[in-house]
């Protein structure tokens, strides 16, 4: 579990959750604890990292002959139809 | 009197039609086609009104029961096509159409058509609930299938952007109404799958009538949604409509915003989850650590170690007092000990074999000298003994006879003594000793006496 960077959300939410699981009701021997600890804060920073990168990208997908291209998707405002 | 005609009431005429007309098996279920005029939403949610064509009108009513979940408004001149049953309203004497379903003109065979195909996929089980995929609980990566333009997009957009703003969003823009529009959203899903990024999609438009929806009716649009790899959540229209692409999608969402808020958690709820996490985290570990270090604390307070000297100090006279004692109980066995061991030795002393061989010695040398004495005194009287014996032997020697002139007489062989004539022959020879020798003779003749034998 050392490539964190590799970690989706998902699996290091999971992890996490495991992690604490195991904290709060496992027989973990002191040591192991903290590593479980170190790796649990680990987990935390990557996700409140993922958390934080706000730089939404919204993108309009079109499929060309050349296969697939995407271009930032600007909103035009004319509210028709629905 | 007897032909009398029978008179009925009026409630009796009444009631014997809607009898006949009820049990009739048409017009217990009639589909008609007409324009509304004279329309009344009556306070009590009943409709009241009436429906004409070109040539003919008829009276009808649809009950609140019926209406509550009418499509459409209906006005006057609205063209529907309604559904119902045909019977009297006994008060009145009219007849009425029952309308128990309605929809507006034009889309009928829609309705029609959306009810065969909802049967159909059912019946296959592509809206069975084990067939839906559960969707992502935190997607990487979201494809939005819908018309670029319009209040859709953006509530799904502005949604996203408010909820979970790290997803990426791929927009794939498509027709959602007019003939066009199925293919497209078909052409949509099988992209979207084939370019892989997005792990949930949201495919839909905002709400309008039965025909603006339609694409989301048709079987093609059903098909690549149950097809597609990626789970799909539907959004189409509003709350009421139900479309045949809402009962197959894995997650159907009344709106285009709630297919958002479905699509992805909520930043803040996933913060506070977070923040929660590492609060647990570390409560867990600092009460691990507390808890140890309260029971370090407690053996360190322990007497033992805060008094370490005083421990020693005690164990020191422990040893002082123990190695006392040992050498005291040393001392009290070894006295008792050599008590014994000096009585044995007297005891020993008493039967050693050195002084008793003295002993025996003095006692030999006594018994020996006694011996002696013994013998010396037997020694003397056998002498003395000796003596006189020698001196009587001496005078009975033979010798001294012979001295005197007696001789002695045997036989040849000088073994036997000849005492008596019988024990010779005339012829033998006979040896006779004397003192000073012997004389070899021959006997001549025998010669027997009385008395006493030959010399």
């Amino acid at each position: 579990m050392e490539a964190n960077s590799e970690l989706s959300f998902e699996e290091a939410m999971e992890r996490l959750e495991q992690i604490v699981s195991k904290l709060e009701n496992g027989d973990v021997p002191l040591e192991a604890a903290i590593e479980l600890f170190q790796e649990g804060m680990k987990l935390s920073q990557l996700c409140g990292g993922k958390l934080e990168q706000i730089e939404r990208k919204i993108e309009v997908l079109i499929e060309t002959e050349q296969g697939f291209e995407t271009k930032p998707f600007a909103p035009a405002n004319e509210d028709k139809g629905e | 009197m007897a032909n009398e005609p029978r008179i009925y009431s009026i409630k009796e005429l009444n009631r014997y039609i809607r009898m006949k007309l009820e049990a009739d098996p048409i017009l217990g279920d009639v589909w008609i086609r007409g324009e509304i005029s004279n329309f009344t939403h009556h306070s009590s949610g009943h409709m009241y009104f009436t429906l004409k064509d070109s040539d003919s009108r008829v009276k009808c009513i649809m009950f609140a029961s019926h209406n509550q979940r009418l499509p459409f408004r209906p006005r006057e001149g609205t063209k529907v096509i309604a559904r119902g049953n045909v019977s009297v309203y006994e008060r009145d004497g009219n007849y009425q159409f029952y309308v128990t379903a309605m929809q507006p003109d034009g889309i009928g065979s829609l309705y029609l058509a959306y009810e065969q195909l909802k049967g159909k996929l059912e019946a296959e089980g592509l809206f069975a609930a084990s067939r839906k995929r559960p969707i992502p609980r935190f997607p990487r990566a979201i494809g939005v299938i819908t018309s670029p333009t319009g209040a859709a997009v953006r509530d799904i957009m502005i949604t996203l952007q408010r909820r979970f703003p790290a997803v990426p969003i791929y927009l794939y823009p498509v027709l959602v109404q007019g003939t066009q529009a199925a293919p497209s959203i078909v052409k949509a899903i099988e992209a979207i799958n084939r370019f892989g990024a997005a792990d949930v999609l949201i495919v839909g438009r905002g709400g309008g009538s039965l025909e603006e929806l339609w694409a989301f009716n048709e079987e093609a649009v059903a098909r690549s949604i149950a097809g597609s790899a990626i789970p799909v959540i539907s959004a189409v229209g509003h709350e009421t409509d139900f479309t045949i692409a809402d009962f197959v999608a894995d997650l159907r969402a009344a709106t285009p915003t709630a297919a958002a808020e479905l699509a992805v958690p909520h930043i803040q709820e996933l913060k506070s989850q977070l923040a929660g996490h590492r609060q647990r985290m570390e409560q867990a570990v600092r009460y691990r650590v507390q808890a140890r270090k309260d029971r370090l604390q407690r053996v360190k307070r322990s007497p033992f170690f805060m008094y370490p000297r005083k421990y020693m100090l005690d164990q020191a006279q422990r040893l002082d007092r123990l190695t006392e004692q040992l050498e005291e109980r040393m001392r009290r066995a070894t006295g008792k000990h050599g008590a014994r061991l000096s009585k044995l030795q007297g005891a020993l002393g008493v039967h050693d074999p050195r002084e008793r061989a003295a002993y025996a010695a003095k006692r030999l040398q006594g018994a020996a000298k006694s011996l002696e004495g013994a013998m010396a005194v037997v020694i003397n009287g056998k002498r003395l003994k000796l003596h006189g014996m020698i001196k009587q032997l001496d005078a009975l020697s033979p010798l001294k006879v012979m001295a005197r002139g007696y001789s002695l007489v045997y036989d040849e062989s000088e073994g036997r003594l000849i005492k008596s004539i019988q024990e010779v022959q005339p012829g033998d020879v006979v040896k006779v000793k004397v003192a000073d020798g012997q004389l070899d003779c021959h006997v001549w003749a025998l010669k027997g006496e009385q008395k006493g034998g030959s010399k």
